[in-house]
């Protein structure tokens, strides 16, 4: 059998690449519906982006262990420098300004650090000593790499984002051994800090947006819109959905960024209950794929770095999806490989491509993978 | 190297506590944890989406189909009125408009800006338009322009995505061809207001393009001229922007209305008002169709159905000839001299002998008083005919006292006097008649002599408006009790007889046919016309006492009401009627009016010749005036106009000046004065006269 698939084709980890590419395709019929049956301006450019992605994440899953062990650091240090550098340069343009322009594309560095927090934490919680897990060596220097990239994109102003980087880093953390009573400390340390940084470290229209989302109703025509609106798409779509290139709610406008953070509603318009648990089915593969590969993956920084990416993707999904449910607040997190946007299919491609490097080291380590 | 340190150290002395193998274990359990944490979110995620789906999907099926699919009213067409013979009083125009709701306004300034551009709007109309913004109700639409042409239409069609709250649409607005001339009789419409809306909960009522009837005919018969609306659904996007119609439900025009009043009759008598602040009545003898009940000034119920501006209301609000003012229905006058052929009727059925006289020489002394007639000269030896067109007074109250109160009370409450007809009216002012009983229930004072005295000349406590006393015209002129009827119907009222003498109908007639024709008052009222003879009496009401003012001249409140009752074929009447001009300084204001109406009725070419000549002299006819008053009005106050007050203000203050004058809180305790009438021959100013306090 496996004479007449090339070796080259054959090691290529497909368990994940072909519901991706399920989901991808999926995610492009959506946005051609959505730009009322036309593949421009969205549905091309998602698919095309998907395979340079798909194209870089091959690329990253080559990449050997000391690599990436070696990289670490000086990666982390040079997205740092990028997020304070998008900072002075949003000041002196008198704006909140998230990208920079390098000429022939931009650059979103805050989301570059989503996979990059993970990498260096994993880097750390690897060189350090497993006895000393339970010490402050395992916390201080940890919160301080964390704190200062979260904080920078935080007065972006960021919150989804700063909030993604926090959530993969408090992952990688809990997966390192750090004590329990220590996540139950900070737990009660959130619980105090985080209503006073509520009313004075968030924006006006962060704080609006979290009480909108406590009653969306009090606001049918202002931010409570977007969330009534969504569920309106999602409840309106029933079990099999109005048909393709049938829904209301996306087509006449009612439906805010119907192709980027509330795509999830468009196709469910259209799909109905049946599109929706598709959709739950490709993350559920692949989310388990990558958490598989981190439990039978070779050491203890491989370990960490594929779960860590695992849930960073984690964290995208069941925000977004959340969110368009009317069960989280409105916060500008797009949905994974539907969405559309090049960012964060980069970002998502890099978590990807990493699980994939991982699972090659532990293949490698077992004589095992691709198809077998 | 920092790192290489910590290694070498972790190295130097390993803690047996934990080793990697329990860090392993570690991960294990917790990355197991995680597991089972995001397989939780996973069926969390699916089932909500259950819930939304299938479980709400009823619920937002139905909200994503209200969304879609926007249930636009069409205002209905208002039913017509129409006069006698078909022609239009109220029509409908077709008509581009535009409407603007302040609660989905976003950039009002920017907005109301932009619409001021494009429709050309002066400084004044932006103002207004703002005025009416401000104290709009949110919900309720507030009328930026009607009657707009279509470019203006088109352009606003297309700017609409960038105006939200701006409704432009086509449809039908109110049109009155006669304007100010119907202004009182028909009443105007306008958009509805919060406490209409509050009494009655009807989605069409805050539609744009949606009036409501507001005063007089258009009020009384709302339900029945407003029809039903239609509906138009149509899928819109989000903005509001109209995708395309889904189905539309045509609207079923209000039921017309037909009015007894001559269209053209009635125009020509508002017009021949002129600059005069009165009113005209015109009854059918044979069946009491009001053929035309003009007051002027008046408002142009066009603009006011568009709604009231600035200076509109400052024009209205500070005019002294108070044109909000119904005066056929709610002015109230002194009759004057116009009730002597009535007072002569209730002599004749009480058995005076006509050809009885009495020496006038120009005052009767009662007990110790002297009552003057208005010929301070003297009529000599007066009968009753000569005591009704010579409007001897001295006859009057010598007689009046011979018969009594009684019986000229019972009288002028048959001839119509202080009744209140059925008409579809808001209300009408009724007046009084004064009795013995009346006095003693009001004031609780008996009788005197004078009251009587003043009674019979029409004076004193006596009131009438002047659609009484055109009823009074036509009762004495054909005996019988004819009701005055608004509303044309099939069914010809047959009035009852009075069970008048014939004789003595036919003496008043003669009386009456000489205050014109003959030796009378009114010489200058002959009409201009072969075989066709009218009959009159008339009156002057004294307006403030001697004392103040001779009543001819001076200042314009203080002289004397001009009055004059009619018919016409004196011998066999056809027409009735009566004028009534406020301060027009006696009864020569009154009958050439009457004089000109008539001969308008009888052949409106030579009656348009006598009125052009007319208007030529007053610049224009009463739109023409009304508009260059309003530019005047414009160039004086410009941006100083007061606000007008909301709608529902505007109504008050007009149901304010229509209330009737009240009737004197105190006694009147002396004689009136009668104030000369004007064309008597001759007539010297009066002497100086004893003060008359309360007439």
């Amino acid at each position: 059998m496996q004479t007449y698939v090339p070796k080259l084709i054959a090691r290529q980890p497909w368990r994940v690449v072909l519901p991706l590419l399920g989901l991808v395709l999926f995610g492009s019929a959506v946005l051609y519906s959505a730009a009322g049956g036309s593949f421009q301006p969205w549905a091309v450019t998602h698919t095309m982006r998907f395979f340079v992605f798909l194209a870089m994440a091959l690329v990253i899953s080559r990449i050997r262990p000391d690599l990436f062990k070696l990289a670490a650091f000086p990666a982390y240090a040079v997205i740092l420098i990028l997020l304070i550098l998008v900072e002075a340069l949003g000041f002196v343009g008198g704006g909140s300004q998230r990208w920079l322009n390098l000429g022939f594309m931009t650059l979103q560095p805050s989301e570059l650090m989503k996979p990059a927090i993970v990498l260096v934490l994993a880097r750390y919680y690897d060189l350090l000593p497993a006895g000393e897990i339970s010490s402050w060596r395992a916390m201080v220097p940890t919160l301080g790499l964390l704190g200062v990239p979260m904080g920078l994109v935080m007065l972006q102003p960021d919150l989804g984002t700063a909030l993604a980087i926090g959530f993969g880093a408090a992952i990688v953390i809990f997966l390192a051994g750090v004590p329990l009573r220590w996540f139950v400390g900070a737990g009660a340390a959130v619980a105090v800090i985080a209503p006073i940084a509520f009313f004075t470290l968030l924006h006006d229209y962060q704080r609006k947006r979290v009480f909108t989302f406590l009653d969306p109703e009090s606001d049918p025509l202002g931010s409570g819109y977007h969330i009534t609106q969504s569920k309106i798409a999602i409840g309106s779509g029933g079990l099999f959905g109005k048909g393709f290139g049938n829904g209301s709610q996306s087509h006449l406008d009612y439906l805010p960024e119907p192709h980027t953070d509330f795509v999830f509603a468009t196709m469910s318009e259209e799909w109905g209950m049946l599109g929706g648990l598709f959709v739950l089915f490709v993350f559920f593969l692949v989310l388990r794929w990558g958490l598989r590969v981190a439990q039978n993956a070779p050491d203890r920084f491989s370990r960490l770095l594929a779960a860590g990416m695992t849930l960073t993707i984690f964290f995208y999904v069941c925000i977004n999806l959340m969110m368009v449910m009317g069960l989280a607040p409105v916060v500008g997190i797009p949905l994974p490989f539907m969405s559309h946007g090049g960012s964060s299919m980069m970002t998502n491609m890099i978590c990807v491509g990493t699980i994939m490097a991982v699972e090659r080291w532990s293949g490698e380590r077992r004589g095992s993978g691709g198809l077998g | 190297m920092k790192f290489g340190d910590w290694r070498n150290r972790a190295r130097a002395r390993p803690k047996p506590a934990i080793s990697s193998v329990m860090l392993t274990h570690t991960f294990n359990r917790r990355s197991f944890f995680l597991g089972a944490v995001q397989g939780g979110v996973g069926i969390l995620l699916a089932t909500r989406m259950g819930y939304l789906a299938v479980a709400e999907n009823e619920k937002y099926r139905l909200a994503s189909e209200s969304n879609r699919v926007n249930l636009a009213l069409i205002p209905p067409r208002r039913g017509w009125i129409l006069d006698r013979n078909g022609s239009p009083l109220a029509s409908n125009r077709a008509a581009f408009r535009v409407d603007l709701i302040p609660e989905r306004l976003v950039h009002a300034e920017q907005t109301i800006s932009e619409l001021g551009q494009i429709l050309g709007l002066s400084e004044i109309e932006v103002r207004d338009l703002k005025d009416k913004i401000d104290k709009a109700h949110g919900f309720a639409p507030v009328e930026v322009a009607s009657r707009i042409d279509w470019d203006k239409f088109a352009a606003i069609s297309v700017r609409l995505p960038d105006m939200p709250g701006v409704v432009p649409q086509r449809g039908f607005s109110r049109f009155y061809p006669t304007g100010p001339a119907v202004g009182h009789l028909i009443g105007y419409v306008g958009t509805v207001s919060a406490e209409e809306y509050e009494k009655e909960k009807n989605p069409l009522l805050i539609t744009p393009g949606f009036k409501i009837g507001k005063d007089g005919l258009e009020k009384q018969y709302e339900q029945r001229l407003r029809g039903v609306p239609g509906a138009r659904r149509t899928e819109v996007t989000a903005g509001g922007r109209i995708v395309r119609d889904l189905e539309t439900r045509e609207d079923v025009p209000g039921k017309p209305i037909q009015l007894t009043i001559d269209g053209p009759l009635q125009d020509y008598a508002a017009r021949r008002l002129g600059l005069e602040s009165g009113s005209v009545v015109v009854m059918d003898c044979a069946t009491g169709d009001v053929l035309c009940m003009a007051s002027m000034p008046s408002f142009d119920p066009n603009s006011f159905s568009d709604g009231i501006g600035r200076i509109e209301w400052k024009m209205l609000s500070g005019d002294d000839h108070v044109p909000l003012r119904n005066k056929v229905l709610k002015g109230l006058y002194p009759p004057g001299s116009t009730v002597k052929p009535m007072v002569a009727m209730s002599f004749l059925e009480a058995g005076l002998d006509p050809s009885a006289s009495v020496g006038c020489g120009g005052g009767l002394r009662v007990g110790n008083r002297v009552f003057h007639c208005w010929n301070r000269r003297g009529h000599g030896t007066v009968d009753m005919a000569k005591g009704i067109y010579q409007s001897c007074d001295v006859y009057f109250y010598h007689f009046a006292q011979k018969i009594g109160m009684d019986p000229i009370a019972v009288m002028a409450k048959r001839l119509g006097m202080q009744e209140k007809f059925e008409l579809p009216v808001s209300s009408q002012s009724f007046g009084t008649v004064p009795s013995p009983a009346w006095k003693e229930k009001k004031y609780g004072q008996p009788w005197a002599l004078y009251d009587t005295v003043n009674a019979t000349i029409g004076q004193g406590y006596m009131l009438a408006n002047p659609l009484q006393l055109a009823v009074m015209a036509t009762r004495l002129a054909t005996g019988s009790q004819v009701m005055p009827r608004m509303l044309l119907d099939k069914q010809i009222p047959r009035p009852a007889s009075l069970n008048f003498s014939g004789e003595h109908v036919a003496y008043v007639r003669q009386a009456m046919s000489d205050v014109v024709n003959g030796p009378g008052t009114a010489g200058r009222a002959k009409l201009p016309l072969d075989g066709i003879q009218m009959a009159g009496k008339t009156g002057t009401a004294q307006v403030v006492g001697l004392n103040i003012s001779s009543g001819k001249g001076g200042l314009w409140k203080y002289r004397d009401h001009g009055l004059f009752i009619f018919f016409a074929p004196f011998d066999n009447p056809r027409y009735a009627g009566a004028v009534v001009i406020e301060h027009g300084g006696g009864s020569g204001a009154a009958y050439p009016i009457a004089r000109d109406v008539m001969t308008f009725m009888f052949d409106p070419a030579k009656g348009m010749e006598a009125l052009n000549t007319l208007e030529a002299g007053w610049g224009g006819n009463a739109i023409q005036r009304m508009a260059s008053k309003y530019a005047a009005a414009e160039q004086l106050y410009g941006d100083n106009a007061p606000k007008p007050v909301s709608e529902a203000q505007v109504e008050r203050a007009v149901d304010a000046v229509e209330r009737p004058a009240p009737t004197p809180a105190a006694p009147q305790t002396d004689a009136a004065s009668p104030a000369p009438e004007p064309v008597a021959p001759a007539a010297p100013a009066p002497a100086a006269a004893p003060a008359s306090p309360g007439t």
